[in-house]
């Protein structure tokens, strides 16, 4: 029996010395209590364990929320390791800004603080119909070290317009928006600060990728604008970015790019032609514009073809 | 659809619908990367031991390298040869080897159509090669293919908006062009050749997602024919499975036949349907 006992404490210990060994993602605190961990300029893979975006969490007065979980179940890991380095509070909400991996494949290293998961109405569906897809594909391009354990976690919390957490004496104002970026994208304004974490309804260096309504994400960035927040976290990107002058490579690039699908469409050209031709004008602007202009004009195409 | 049988369509329907799902119940087994194998057994199928040789006097396959964006993935098959009295493409078959539904659709070409060029969308699920099988008129089956990459990892085969897919299903669009982009005969006949595209308003849906709470597949939900007529004659006439892209558009040829309207009627698998005609405009003022 001691022996059991013994044995079960040695693989206590041995599980508890694997979790320490997590390496503790760099994050920058880019206001007080409000943390992001800046993601490479990528497309996921294993060199990236899919930590390609800005994730990061915000500290209350008696609870975190982290505010979306990477791309893999070690890139979470890493984001929870760096919570912990700084702070024992409960984490009592992960939020995800919307349904890509890069932002949601990180939920299941939080299952152990038992929080509530928060995304918008739509969120479930969206998981729904792609979930399945990108662990399938991101199983191939990522490492079994950093894979293993992912899993599609769905809200049990919804946003249908808004809500509010309390982090204790710190209130986060949550936004669910038309479809734009993706059909169920959420921000978050951490309203002690005025930090607004945009999720990838705002990019910059990284092209933007319209995987949703050209037109509905340029409603989107107008509303916005009006937000009052001193600074942006946006989805890809710096860290940190003024408020709301950082809309604007954004705002300059989608225009031009469905102004250029509005011509080629008025020209007949087909789908295919157009989109090798839309928005080539910016390609020097921004980085994996190779990677993903062509899929940018292919869904605007399709969509403004109806107009 | 009462009245749509053109061109021994209801044969291959049922081929079509077998494949769908027999390969859908295989979902989980088929892998990313493509099989080598795949089309052996594919081939064996669709088209049985018919033999079939190569396509490239026949028709070209236009792919992008890559599937940029997994659910709206153009193809364009371009016709090298008009279609003539004794020498035409009766059907072209559109397969994506590694789709859970590798028949996309099938073409059936109506002595109208002038020349066989057609434009697509598709959703490209893993790394494929994608194919045109065109039927002549005396039943020799070609063949052309392209291989085509899968998207990267944040880009998925599914719906972009589903709320507005459902709110506008069965609205169509006829666009109609002055000058046809792709026309490469320079016979007489064809400086009447007309280019249109027809696009309908609709989800497309898979059927291959699984709901969470009841782990039961949703039901698939598509458009399975499509009929384009000018007056009362046949353009084209397509069967539709789930590879084709949400909102499908066809864009296709025809030589006008002095009739004043394009006729389209649509059925999906609920058995829906919609009808629409246009005026057809005139050579020069087309969008």
């Amino acid at each position: 029996m001691i022996r059991l006992i013994l044995i079960a404490l040695l693989l206590l210990s041995q599980s508890a010395a694997h979790a320490a060994e997590v390496a503790p993602a760099e994050v920058i605190e880019v206001a007080p209590g409000a943390f992001v961990r800046q993601g490479v300029h990528a497309l996921i893979d294993k060199s990236n364990a899919g930590g390609i975006a800005n994730i990061g969490f915000v500290i209350g007065e008696e609870s975190i929320a982290v505010i979306d979980s990477g791309g893999s179940f070690l890139d979470g890991a890493r984001l929870r390791a760096a919570i912990r380095l700084r702070s024992d509070l409960p984490i009592r909400y992960v939020i995800n800004t919307h349904v890509h991996p890069d932002h949601i494949f990180g939920n299941a290293a939080f299952l152990q603080d038992a929080p509530s998961f928060i995304g918008h109405r739509d969120l479930a569906r969206a998981m729904q119909a792609r979930g399945a897809h990108y662990l399938e594909a991101n199983k191939l391009l990522l490492d079994p070290a950093a894979f293993d354990g992912t899993e599609v976690i769905p809200p049990s919390q919804v946003v249908e317009t808004q809500s509010v957490l309390d982090l204790g004496g710190r209130r986060l104002i949550l936004d669910a928006h038309q479809t734009a970026h993706t059909d169920a994208d959420l921000t978050v304004l951490d309203e002690t600060t005025g930090t607004l974490w945009t999720g990838d309804l705002l990019f910059q260096k990284h092209l933007p990728v319209v995987d949703g309504r050209l037109k509905g994400w340029l409603e989107v960035m107008d509303k916005l604008e009006a937000l009052p927040a001193a600074r942006a976290v946006p989805g890809h990107g710096p860290v940190s970015l003024p408020w709301p002058e950082a809309l604007a490579p954004q705002r300059a690039y989608l225009t031009k790019l469905a102004a250029d699908l509005r011509g080629l469409i008025a020209e007949g050209k087909t789908m295919r032609h157009a989109s090798g031709q839309a928005g080539q004008s910016e390609k020097d602007k921004w980085l994996l514009f190779e990677e993903f202009n062509t899929r940018n004009a292919t869904a605007g195409f399709a969509e403004l073809e109806w107009e | 659809m009462s009245g749509f049988n053109p061109l021994n369509a209801k044969i291959t329907r049922r081929r079509v619908a077998s494949l769908a799902l027999g390969a859908g119940a295989l979902l989980a087994a088929r892998p990313v990367f493509a099989a080598e194998d795949s089309w052996t057994d594919l081939k064996e199928e669709i088209f049985g031991d018919q033999p079939i040789l190569d396509g490239t006097d026949w028709v070209r396959l236009e792919a992008p390298y890559r599937a940029h964006d997994a659910a709206v993935v153009p193809i364009d098959i371009a016709a090298l040869r008009p279609q003539e009295k004794d020498r035409f493409i009766k059907t072209i078959t559109l397969v994506i080897d590694e789709n859970p539904a590798p028949v996309a659709a099938v073409f059936h070409l109506g002595k109208s159509i002038g020349l066989a060029s057609l434009s697509t969308r598709v959703r490209v699920n893993a790394y494929s090669h994608v194919r045109a099988i065109a039927e002549a008129n005396d039943g020799q089956l070609y063949m052309v293919s392209r291989f085509v990459k899968a998207s990267g990892g944040c880009s998925a085969p599914a719906t972009k908006d589903p709320d507005e897919a459902l709110a506008s299903m069965g609205k169509m669009k006829l666009r109609q062009f002055s000058a046809p982009a792709s026309a490469t005969a320079t016979k007489p006949a064809m400086s009447e050749l007309r280019e249109a595209q027809i696009m309908i308003r609709h989800p497309n849906h898979s059927g291959l997602q699984m709901d969470q709470l009841t782990r039961y597949f949703v039901p698939a939900h598509y458009v399975s024919d499509i009929e384009v007529r000018q007056g009362d004659e046949v353009i084209l006439a397509v069967e539709g499975a789930i590879s084709l892209s949400e909102d499908p558009s066809i864009r296709f040829h025809y030589l006008p036949n002095g009739s004043s309207q394009i006729n389209v009627v649509i059925e999906d698998t609920e058995d829906q349907v919609f009808t629409k005609s246009w005026d057809i405009e005139s050579a020069q003022s087309g969008s």
